[in-house]
């Protein structure tokens, strides 16, 4: 049966070219960069080489480069370390992060901070007046997603950063979807802090990195033997920093070809999609968003049911439905733009990448309407016309 | 996380429908929690002759619908009324935990369509004695 994979933006297969780089510092080279003897020194160096390839893809100096587990640890890492040098005050994040944000946003209202979810409008972009309205005198961090991981809507990132830092905050972008997916350049944005992640871009799962700008201050949530600058204690994840510096740097040279024809790919998806089936629609913003990303709500019917039909056809996607979310409660993001409940159960995402061709598209819009009318069949929601 | 039986079930689902001029309708869920399930069936001599099911949910909640609709085929009233949402989950080898709640609710739909069966047959009173509760006014 032909395979089909749609779901890039919960992981991507590590590059046969990054595994290759990685693969020495498993058995040959398993130095700990802490120690000086020579098998040390080799590892420090992997670690040096991995943190300039991160930092020259993001237009970053190296010393702004702190590695983590992960995109996780990373937000973690930008909230609770950057908001620990003050007395608990006030922070803003938009009302459709993801959860690595969204919880620990949670977490500092336990410890007694006050929160604003800016919201977001139809098309899942920050309404920008609102956001601007909720800065207060102690306010002291904004977070808002480059780019959303379930509608793919791309913020206007520079412009939130501006108006954080015209109020005294600082500014963090999670940047986990769209780092290696379009060009990033934290000067540019003028971002403070900015989240990342290896897995999402053809490195390994375990490691990721958080921008912190220079004289940005933040204190450690880790505590031990004072790696990473003291930012973030533990061994080093060598192989891990080898394999993300190596995937972002072969994400970043690619990108010129690899983002328009991702877009082409995305665009004509989304159109069959909207034409051959009735009463679905278009979640996300049209055009300011992720090259990859396809999303729509398929009304009458809902989303797990669709993504294990489409999985018994070889194709894997994945639905902001509760049910294909393993929690009661459908996608916060789709129901924050405004949708109603049963719209989000009825959401489908496909999410490309790298090795997804034209003939995929062609087989998903051959497999897909056909799936879609035998749930609706089977629907007691759906009224034949 | 779904057992073989649950995606036979879910795959080839079995008496999907509406039964025509049907006996009895009975309809639970909610578009909003995601699951919506209906039942109708047609009865004789108290026996239940013919079932379908259409429903709006999740791979569990067409599962246990179309599981009901086998369990209870041919059965008299009495039986189908006794067939419980735990005992449709045991039938397919268990439901994850957190399907066993919203998702495994097609006893329910059925036992719903033999309250409305015996409604419209004029035997309300009859309601309590074969579905074990007090009819819903």
């Amino acid at each position: 049966m032909r395979t089909v994979y749609f779901d890039h933006a919960a992981t991507t297969a590590v590059d046969p070219r990054v595994f290759a780089e990685m693969e020495p510092y498993f058995v040959e080279r398993y130095g700990n960069p802490s120690e000086i003897h020579r098998l040390g020194r080799e590892a420090r160096e992997a670690v040096d080489k991995g943190r300039a390839q991160v930092a020259a893809a993001l237009g970053a100096a190296d010393k702004e480069i702190v590695f983590t587990s992960g995109g996780t640890e990373a937000d973690n890492l930008a909230l609770s370390g950057f908001l620990q040098r003050f007395e608990p005050g006030h922070l803003i994040v938009s009302a459709i992060e993801h959860p690595a944000v969204m919880e620990t946003a949670r977490y500092l209202m336990r410890q007694g901070w006050e929160a604003t979810f800016a919201p977001v409008d139809h098309e899942g972009t920050v309404d920008v007046d609102a956001y601007a309205a909720a800065f207060r005198p102690d306010t002291r961090l904004a977070s808002v997603m480059f780019a959303n991981n379930v509608v793919g809507t791309v913020q206007p990132i520079k412009e939130l950063a501006r108006i954080a830092h015209e109020h005294g905050a600082a500014f963090h972008t999670d940047a986990v979807q769209a780092v290696g997916a379009m060009p990033i350049d934290v000067d540019d944005l003028g971002v403070d802090l900015l989240s990342l992640s290896g897995h999402k871009l053809y490195g390994p799962k375990g490691i990721g990195a958080l921008y912190i700008r220079r004289a940005t201050r933040v204190a450690p949530i880790l505590h031990g033997g004072g790696h990473e600058r003291r930012l973030r204690s533990g061994t080093e994840n060598v192989p891990g920093i080898v394999g993300l510096g190596a995937a972002l740097t072969l994400a970043v040279a690619a990108l010129p070809t690899e983002g328009p024809r991702l877009v082409a790919l995305r665009d004509r998806l989304t159109a069959g999609l909207l034409a051959s089936i009735e009463d679905t629609v278009n979640l996300g913003h049209p055009s300011a968003r992720l090259p990859g990303n396809v999303c729509v709500s398929v009304a009458y019917i809902e989303g797990e049911s669709m993504v294990l039909q489409l999985d018994a056809k070889g194709i894997a996607v994945s639905s902001g439905s509760a049910c294909a979310s393993g929690s009661l409660e459908p996608s916060h993001v789709i129901l924050g733009m405004g949708y109603r409940a049963e719209e989000a159960h009825g959401s489908v995402r496909l999410t490309l990448g790298r090795e997804n061709s034209d003939a995929d598209a062609d087989y998903f819009l051959e497999v897909f309407p056909p799936i879609v009318a035998r749930l609706r069949e089977m629907s007691p929601l759906y009224v034949k016309r | 996380m779904y057992t073989d039986l649950v995606m036979d079930h879910f795959s080839n689902p079995r008496n999907v429908g509406e039964v025509e001029d049907p006996d009895g309708a009975g309809q639970i869920g909610n578009p909003v929690c995601g699951d919506v399930m209906r039942m109708t069936i047609k009865v004789d001599d108290d026996r239940i002759t013919d079932v379908k099911f259409k429903t709006f949910g999740c791979g569990a909640a067409v599962a246990t619908s179309s599981m009901v609709t086998e369990m209870v085929m041919g059965k008299t009233l009495d039986e189908a009324a006794e067939i419980s949402n735990r005992a449709v989950a045991e039938a397919l080898g268990g439901l994850p935990a957190q399907k066993m709640h919203c998702s495994n609710l097609a006893a329910d739909a059925l036992h719903l369509a033999i309250e409305d069966y015996l409604t419209k047959a004029g035997r309300s009173g009859d309601v309590a004695k074969v579905l074990g509760k007090k009819a819903s006014s």
